[in-house]
């Protein structure tokens, strides 16, 4: 199919109205139930954002990081000091320059992928998830020197108006997720999607062709962080809706390496599939365990199930899929695809002897 | 070669002085010294372990020398890269296939366009309209380059799923990509079989015929380099034994004994 757009075919377009249909009119008709936003929606949004983060400096570039909730902290206490501190700025100001203090971040902790790779480089970046939070912890100016420890987020308003139903909070998530996957996808599929890319597979190749490896990789990381800065301040915003750097610890950071795998590497929507998978099954496992059991399981043990699944699913995608949910989903359609025209042309076979 | 070419000959576009290189206590080249001259085919051939792919590395800046000069189009090149080599006009495929295998062997001919990709990040994000005309300028010369080297059919393919012979090709389109004036081939032609070698053989010398890229290229095999070298140099442990047309080289008397062995 030749593209519409540069990047984009019109299969491409085809899906983003529909996804755009079901998420802007689909979903705030039919769901009324603030639990779907406040519980799911929201974080689903979020955590969909800094995976593409997680994405593009993992999936794309092939760097092991592993401190995506570090720059999401920097992210959700700059802006929460923005707002405090420049209230000029505005909402959607602060936002993007929380974002670039994240990307700065992402520069520094960037720089050791430089000199080391694979395992190494993952816990070289490990230092980023807790320096941060030690930085928040430790110098008082950041939580405005509140001694609860727990800081309420402010407000969010924009051009004057108060966004704080959980229906507009969600609206407030969609629009910024959607700009920003849809910058993601421009980036990933143009030139500098390529030399990512090309860093990945054969990074001396990538040189002798005149990739620059320094600036390849520290703009993917700079980008990465920038993705997880603005994905950390709305689930600071809008999720959370409280500051806390214990809500950003490693946990956190894992849990985002899990959704990015789990969901494809090297892949955009794989972003939101594994985001989804990750807040959505342990839903599931509890209201089976509710539903069919009576409660006859108790909650602890659900959740120790839950963590065998994730470890064991972990474990087969890596050995029978490594490119994960997405490719698999590629599979699917493929598949599907083969079946159709197949069961047309035995039907006019059919037809024709009779 | 009868033929009138269309690009002749000019003055040395490549030289090597003294090059010395040793990995610890190994020495994998000594002293060597060789020159290219524009528009050439220039071959380097040698036993196995004679040095010839250090030599290449060492001109694209992959190896440091521990001795010795690299002057590209006159100029002498103190720290060598392989970024700035490519920024300079060379480019290079590599001995044991360094293509980006999970991408598609379109995506792998643009990264070869990589350098005159001028547009930023930010640019490309945005898709601003000049983002989409290089885009365009970039994929019509790829286009080109994947019929030239007669690959059409297998365009989307990832690259990691192609035959060997075809990969081959598909790094050769990489470089070509770059539009650089001086080409290196590490052993374009190593596990072909005859037909594919041909094929290579062919769009080696197109190339130098239709475009005048200078072409710098290890082979085993002997009976092709003759055939397509406009000058051969001959490695031996990393010296140089022999440097001059196909037939003066294969008349001198030191290369005869390392192909074929001496009495001792």
């Amino acid at each position: 199919m030749k593209p519409v757009f540069m990047t984009y075919t019109k299969k491409d377009l085809i899906n983003l109205a529909i996804c755009m249909i079901l998420s802007v009119l689909v979903i705030p008709t039919f769901i009324t139930t603030e639990y779907w936003y406040t519980s799911i929606l929201i974080p689903w949004l979020c955590l969909a954002l800094a995976t593409i983060g997680q994405q593009i400096v993992m999936g794309y570039t092939g760097q092991l990081a592993l401190g995506a909730a570090g720059f999401m902290a920097a992210g959700a206490f700059a802006m929460f000091n923005l707002i405090l501190r420049v209230p000029d700025l505005g909402f959607v100001g602060s936002l993007i320059v929380s974002g670039l203090i994240a990307a700065a971040f992402g520069i520094l902790f960037g720089l050791p992928s430089l000199k080391v790779r694979g395992i190494y480089l993952m816990v070289a970046t490990l230092a980023s998830q807790f320096f941060i939070i030690w930085m928040i912890d430790k110098f008082g100016w950041f939580k405005n020197y509140d001694s609860s420890g727990i800081i309420t987020a402010q407000d969010i308003v924009i051009l004057g108006k108060p966004f704080t139903t959980p229906l507009a909070m969600y609206f407030v998530c969609l629009a910024v997720t959607t700009v920003l996957t849809l910058l993601a996808m421009n980036m990933a599929r143009g030139s500098t999607g390529r030399n990512w890319m090309a860093v990945r597979d054969m990074d001396i190749a990538a040189e002798s062709m005149g990739v620059s490896l320094l600036r390849t990789k520290v703009q993917a990381f700079a980008i990465s962080a920038f993705y997880c800065g603005v994905a950390g301040a709305l689930f600071a915003f809008c999720y959370l809706k409280s500051l806390e750097p214990v809500a950003f610890d490693i946990k956190l950071s894992f849990k985002i390496l899990f959704m990015c795998i789990l969901g494809g590497l090297g892949t955009i929507n794989g972003a939101f599939i594994g985001a989804a998978f990750i807040l959505l099954f342990p839903v599931l496992l509890n209201a089976i365990g509710n539903n069919v059991f009576h409660g006859a399981i108790d909650a602890t043990i659900i959740s120790s199930i839950e963590q065998v699944i994730f470890g064991g699913l972990m474990i087969i995608f890596m050995i029978y899929e490594p490119l994960g949910m997405a490719k698999l989903w590629e599979n699917i359609k493929q598949k599907w695809k083969t079946k159709i025209p197949l069961s047309t042309n035995l039907k006019s076979s059919l037809s024709k002897k009779t | 070669m009868a033929i009138e070419r269309k690009f002749k000959i000019g003055k040395p576009i490549l030289e090597v002085k003294n090059i010395s290189l040793s990995f610890g206590g190994v020495k994998a080249i000594t002293d060597t010294s060789f020159d290219v001259l524009e528009h050439e085919v220039r071959a380097i051939i040698g036993p196995n372990g004679a040095g010839k792919s250090s030599m290449l590395n060492c001109i694209n800046g992959i190896y440091k020398p521990q001795q010795g000069t690299v002057s590209f189009k006159g100029k002498e090149i103190p720290n060598i890269t392989p970024n700035l080599m490519a920024q300079m006009g060379l480019s290079r495929t590599f001995q044991n296939l360094a293509l980006f295998k999970r991408m598609s062997v379109l995506d792998n001919i643009l990264v070869g366009r990589k350098l005159h990709t001028k547009t930023n990040f930010l640019e490309v994000a945005f898709q601003l309209p000049k983002v989409k005309k290089e885009e365009k300028i970039n994929r019509e010369r790829s286009e080109e380059i994947i019929s030239f080297l007669e690959i059409e059919d297998i365009k989307d393919t990832p690259v990691g799923k192609l035959p060997y012979g075809l990969q081959k090709k598909v790094e050769l389109g990489r470089a070509l990509a770059t539009d650089s004036s001086v080409i290196l081939l590490d052993e374009p032609m190593a596990g072909m079989n005859v037909e594919e070698k041909r094929d290579m053989c062919r769009f080696i010398l197109k190339v130098n015929d239709e475009l005048g890229t200078t072409m710098v290229l290890i082979e085993h095999d002997m009976g092709v380099v003759m055939d397509i070298s406009d000058r051969v140099v001959v490695l031996d442990y990393g010296k140089v034994i022999g440097d001059g047309t196909p037939d003066e080289v294969r008349s001198n008397k030191k290369v005869i004994d390392a192909y074929l062995g001496v009495e001792h």
